[in-house]
């Protein structure tokens, strides 16, 4: 199986240790993953502010250089859902394009991956994987594997963080009121980690934790399944 | 703009909005009277789901009844049409809420109506009768129990099902108190025997019923109301007349239909099985009949709504049933509430049609949506909300051209590895966004190398 990664430009540049935990994760499951060097990114930035023009122009650059291969991975359910589930709205066929979790459970048949991580961990479901990709089960059943780890769910577990791309500049006190939810929810868990497929809400969530110093720390699922 | 002029007076609702729900959103009463609120929804929505062998095959039927109606609705209503004459009603047809407004007047004028029971309706709402109403000298008495504390307070609704799920009992005890004089620490029970007392004297001094209609039922020519009050079933029957203004779009082909939307509804606005009472208004009084109005009018409202018919893509946005359940699920609309649209219709659903019916002016609406998808997931007639927020957002976009050309500069950039990879080096050093993210939230700390560094690297 011929596998490339699919870095959205939000973790290249912010989150590079997600990329690279999830690179450790496949090459320990035998998989030797390329990483195609011209890739940036999926387009849904314009995508989402209306710029469908501009965003399918990105479109089209990915499937060319994702042309080829037999499963793409990315470590994000926003960039996957762009990818499989809005690419078509553009008039764009993708090419096959898994979510991290999804492709480990669903593609490699794997829950176990070899991981260790001593720690309380609460789990936030994006909203792109868990509404657009229907991802609610892969993530669980990974960390359920995870030797000395204890997940606890938090009763807010399916409320949007409040990110939502430019939404949370552009209406910065609603998307901040909506982290608070999130935040005081996670914190009522009274876990250690808060683990979630997507960094652009652990970004979010983060943002709040850290201004109001919960002790929580924001780990994407591939930090977690990269510790042995 | 020139500042002296006096639409510069006016805020746009853009502003007004920008304004409003920052506000709310920082309102921490607020925020938990409606998360109790909502909460408690939320455990009713789940029993009553769990009542149903399949949810979703319900919802799924409900989807296609609807799409088979919207897609003929020339043919439903005039069958609806030919039935209510049939029944010895009337029809009208309003192209917009002036040409709506100045029917109802004109029947209040001819009958000389000097005051008007109202059972809760958001077509009235949309067309803003009650105002009109008043100058023209006719009395507007709400009588849904939601409504009826609106009207004391001249607030429009909060809501599309629950006028006022933003108020406390004791909020409500102290309205009651000022217009009535009656005890702050008065009892829910209290308080709704006060209402049902002052309500009980208009009834039966009302020259004119007025109500929504949840329904229009092609094959019978009747309108379904749904209240749990009793309040519906008062002001259709004892006045003279009785006037219902429904959209067009709330057309189901046959009586038989009621049997999943009837449960349907219910489910989703309150998660009641039923609410307490189901109408059927099939008619004026007939010979022989011990009740029920003389005349009775149903006023068809377009609006706006054709044009939403002409959208083959929003097309399905008027399946809608106006349960509220998007509007509960919605994280939004829990931080921002209700008044904060500026809208008739809030929420999910608000945001969608509002640009449609009421123009560009509330194209600000689908940005003010993180993309969650929750009002998709909770619809029972599968109207694909968010995306629809999308939708509008595209078709919005070229009319903000210093945000268009931002993003011609951002795919030009993303368009080449090199430009790209000086940009994230860029944006790693300044900060990937300006004030308005940082000034409640913290960011990372910067990496020393992207992802690609590393890969190259190894």
């Amino acid at each position: 199986m011929r596998v490339a990664i699919f870095i959205p430009c939000f973790i290249d540049q912010l989150y590079p240790q997600v990329g690279i935990a999830m690179v450790k994760v496949l090459r320990r499951l035998g998989i030797n993953p390329e990483f195609p060097a011209a890739q940036t990114c999926c387009g849904q930035p314009a995508f989402n502010t209306g710029y469908w023009d501009e965003a399918r122009q990105l479109a089209q650059r990915y499937c060319e250089i994702f042309a080829g291969y037999d499963a793409i991975v990315c470590p994000s359910g926003s960039c996957t859902a762009m990818v499989r589930i809005f690419y078509p709205e553009l008039g764009v066929t993708p090419p096959d394009t898994f979510e991290f979790a999804e492709f480990l459970v669903k593609k490699l048949g794997k829950t176990d991956v070899g991981a260790r991580f001593p720690g309380k961990v609460t789990f936030h479901d994006g909203c792109h994987g868990l509404r657009e990709l229907r991802i609610k089960s892969e993530p669980r059943l990974l960390l359920d594997k995870v030797r000395d780890l204890q997940l606890v769910e938090m009763d807010q577990a399916e409320t949007c963080c409040g990110f939502g791309g430019t939404f949370s500049v552009k209406f910065p006190m609603i998307s901040y009121a909506m982290d608070e939810v999130k935040a005081e929810s996670i914190k009522r868990t009274g876990a250690e980690y808060v683990v979630s497929l997507d960094s652009s809400c652990l970004m979010q969530i983060d943002g709040y934790l850290k201004r109001h110093k919960i002790p929580v720390k924001p780990l994407h699922l591939a930090e977690i399944l990269a510790s042995t | 703009m020139n500042p002296f002029h006096p639409s510069s007076l006016i805020p746009h609702p853009s502003d007004s909005f920008t304004t409003a729900s920052t506000a709310k959103a920082g309102d921490l009463h607020h925020r938990a009277v409606i998360q109790k609120n909502i909460g408690s929804y939320d455990a009713a929505v789940a029993r009553g789901k769990s009542r149903y062998a399949n949810w979703q095959e319900a919802r799924s039927r409900a989807a296609a009844i609807k799409y088979e109606t919207i897609n003929h609705l020339d043919r439903y209503l005039e069958q609806f049409e030919r039935n209510v004459l049939a029944n010895g009603g009337h029809v009208h047809w309003a192209e917009d809420a002036e040409q709506a407004r100045q029917i109802i007047l004109s029947l209040c004028r001819q009958h000389g109506v000097r005051k008007a029971v109202k059972v809760k309706s958001m077509a009235t709402e949309e067309i803003h009768l009650n105002d009109a109403l008043t100058a023209a000298g006719i009395q507007p008495v709400e009588t849904d129990l939601g409504e009826f504390i609106c009207q004391l307070r001249g607030e429009p609704p909060y809501h599309i099902v629950t006028p006022v799920m933003h108020l406390t009992k004791a909020e409500i005890a102290q309205t009651f108190h000022e217009k009535f004089g009656t005890s702050l620490d008065a009892t829910a029970e209290e308080l709704a025997g006060i209402a049902r007392a002052k309500l009980r004297q208009e009834f039966l001094t009302a020259d004119m019923g007025i109500s929504g209609a949840n329904f229009l039922v092609a094959d019978t020519g009747m309108i379904a109301i749904t209240t749990n009050e009793g309040n519906g079933r008062l002001s259709v029957s004892l006045p003279r007349i009785h006037v219902a203004l429904a959209g067009i779009e709330k057309l189901i082909p046959r009586l038989d239909d009621l049997a999943l939307f009837w449960p349907l509804l219910s489910t989703s606005g309150t998660g009641q099985a039923l609410t307490c009472y189901s109408t059927l208004v099939g008619g004026p009084r007939r010979d022989g009949e011990p009740d029920g109005p003389e005349e009775f009018h149903v006023i068809l409202l377009d609006n706006g709504r054709t044009k939403l018919l002409a959208d083959a893509e929003q097309r399905d946005t008027l399946h809608c049933i106006r349960c509220g359940a998007c509007l509960n699920a919605c994280p939004v609309y829990k931080t921002i509430g209700g008044h904060s649209y500026g809208t008739t219709y809030q929420g999910p659903i608000g945001s969608v049609i509002t640009p449609h019916l009421r123009g560009e002016e509330f194209s600000h609406l689908p940005y003010a949506s993180s993309l969650c998808g929750a009002c998709t997931d909770v619809c029972p007639v599968g109207i694909d909300l968010h995306h629809h927020l999308l939708h509008n957002r595209r078709n919005s976009a070229p009319r903000h051209p210093f945000q268009h050309l931002a993003f011609r500069l951002w795919a030009w950039t993303m368009q080449s590895t090199m430009r790209y990879r000086l940009a994230g080096k860029l944006l790693r050093f300044a900060g990937p966004f300006a004030k308005p993210w940082t000034q409640t939230r913290d960011l990372p700390a910067t990496p020393p190398q992207s992802f690609r560094e590393w890969w190259s690297r190894q």
